[in-house]
């Protein structure tokens, strides 16, 4: 029975609730937009999607600094795991701009300078975490790996600089037949958006929660092989020497 | 600080009499950011109208791809001759080490570019040999050997380190390669200073954030 209890009062069955209702407050509730149709619904999805995704790169770049800070590991799972968590959001987030864009700008893809420094900093990710997979396991890596997504994090503010200075040489292409038009939706809007960021906000802390745990689950399942290993040398240091005797 | 440049000098010396001997990089990055040149020339029809619109593009992009792969060979000498340790033994800070790897790697590039851009000038039949563009080589060039010094070092006990620094090197880059293309567009289509200079002040922004940071930061990848 407390079992039962327990999972109802879980976050995981908060989260899932959240999402039922945001999903249902998305294609049920709120009216279609006048302007830019049923495809602008996808806004209340996109948008905490890439809130999730910044979330992630805050994370990453306070746990990195936090690890070289303090040496404590618990950093190091935390950036790795928001890391992981982030880029997902952070692709998931570049998928659904897509969408929306090839209907409402006419173009899948555009100089925008967001929509730039939204997919370099997806790549910077990207490679963290091939970085992190590449390198032979050990503080070394887990030193580097943080110096990786800190530069990350120093860069952004140069490539958002960078990428709206570009952006005003090159004005982007937005064509489409509803770019410009004011919404049609009040404040309907607004509490829908408001709902499904707290959904996703909620789903991305999960997320990261349980990936923080596995990563504690693999350290301390390598911890206890290294220590098996050593006591299996020493039982077997003993035991030749014995036989030697 | 004389003591510095001193140190700075030698290990840049050392780098380019080794580079002397063997010309394995400056031979192989001008070689291969031809190469990317001419299979540009043949994917998109280069004309008097569209090169000035993709010329400064197509030069960047075979500089960056072209130093990579020069810049995966700083450290691999080091470390095929075990001479690494011996850098790290002397008795001088580590971000003395990085400085006289990162002017290496300038020296490497930049005798690259001397060899590349006057091809590409003629290929293109762009007048490129302008003195702005003297100062965006050089802007450029530095923040290439500064970000590519620092990951070359932090890569060289990655597997598939080849794969590994174009991976980390390039998203990083990207501001200082718009910079560089937009200011060298800017340099063809014969723009006044100005124009030229606010792009001229990103990269000198990038140059300085990430000389800073990785002084400050490669002391501790070096060690073990």
């Amino acid at each position: 029975m407390t079992k039962v209890i327990n999972l109802i009062v879980s976050p995981i069955a908060l989260s899932a609730v959240l999402m039922g209702t945001t999903l249902w407050l998305i294609f049920v509730w709120v009216p279609t937009e006048t302007n830019q149709g049923a495809v602008q619904r996808i806004l209340y999805l996109h948008v905490p999607i890439a809130w999730g995704a910044m979330m992630g790169i805050i994370v990453v770049s306070a746990g990195s600094f936090l690890y070289l800070w303090k040496k404590n590991e618990i950093w190091d799972r935390l950036a790795v795991a928001s890391a992981e968590v982030g880029v997902v959001f952070g692709g998931l987030a570049l998928l659904t701009g897509m969408i929306w864009a090839k209907p409402v700008w006419a173009v899948w893809w555009t100089g925008e300078a967001k929509l730039t420094t939204t997919l370099i900093l997806f790549f910077i990710y990207v490679a963290y975490l091939m970085f992190r997979a590449y390198f032979p396991p050990g503080t070394q890596r887990q030193r580097l790996a943080a110096m990786i997504a800190i530069i990350g994090a120093i860069d952004t503010p140069i490539i958002y600089f960078a990428a709206n200075l570009w952006s005003q040489a090159h004005p982007p292409l937005i064509t489409g037949p509803a770019a410009d038009s004011e919404s049609s939706l009040g404040t309907s809007l607004g509490v829908v958006l408001l709902a499904s960021t707290v959904s996703f906000t909620l789903l991305f802390i999960l997320l990261v929660k349980m990936r923080y745990e596995i990563r504690k689950s693999e350290d301390e399942i390598k911890h206890f092989k290294r220590n098996h290993q050593l006591d299996s040398a020493v039982l077997n240091n003993i035991s030749q020497a014995r036989g030697t005797s | 600080m004389r003591e510095s440049l001193a140190v700075i000098w030698a290990i840049g010396r050392k780098d380019l009499l080794l580079e002397t001997r063997n010309k394995d990089v400056i031979v192989a990055v001008s070689v291969f950011a031809l190469l990317v040149l001419m299979i540009f020339t043949f994917a998109i029809d280069i004309n008097q109208v569209n090169a000035k619109l993709t010329g400064p593009g197509i030069l960047w992009a075979s500089i960056a791809f072209a130093g990579v792969t020069g810049l995966n060979r700083a450290f691999a000498l080091e470390l095929e001759g075990n001479t690494l340790e011996a850098l790290m033994l002397a008795p001088i800070s580590r971000d003395l080490i990085y400085a006289g790897k990162m002017f290496g790697n300038f020296l490497f590039i930049t005798a690259a570019q001397i060899i590349v851009i006057p091809i590409f000038a003629v290929l293109f039949n762009l007048a490129v040999l302008r003195w702005e563009m003297l100062v965006v080589s050089l802007l450029t060039t530095i923040g290439f050997s500064a970000i590519g010094t620092l990951f070359a070092a932090m890569t060289i006990r990655v597997r598939a380190r080849e794969v590994m620094l174009p991976l980390l090197f390039l998203p990083v880059v990207t501001p200082l390669i718009m910079a560089a293309v937009e200011s060298t567009s800017h340099v063809v289509n014969d723009s006044s200073w100005p124009e030229i200079y606010q792009w001229i002040q990103l990269a000198i922004a990038f140059d300085i954030a990430f000389i800073v940071i990785s002084a400050f930061i490669f002391q501790q990848i070096l060690e073990d």
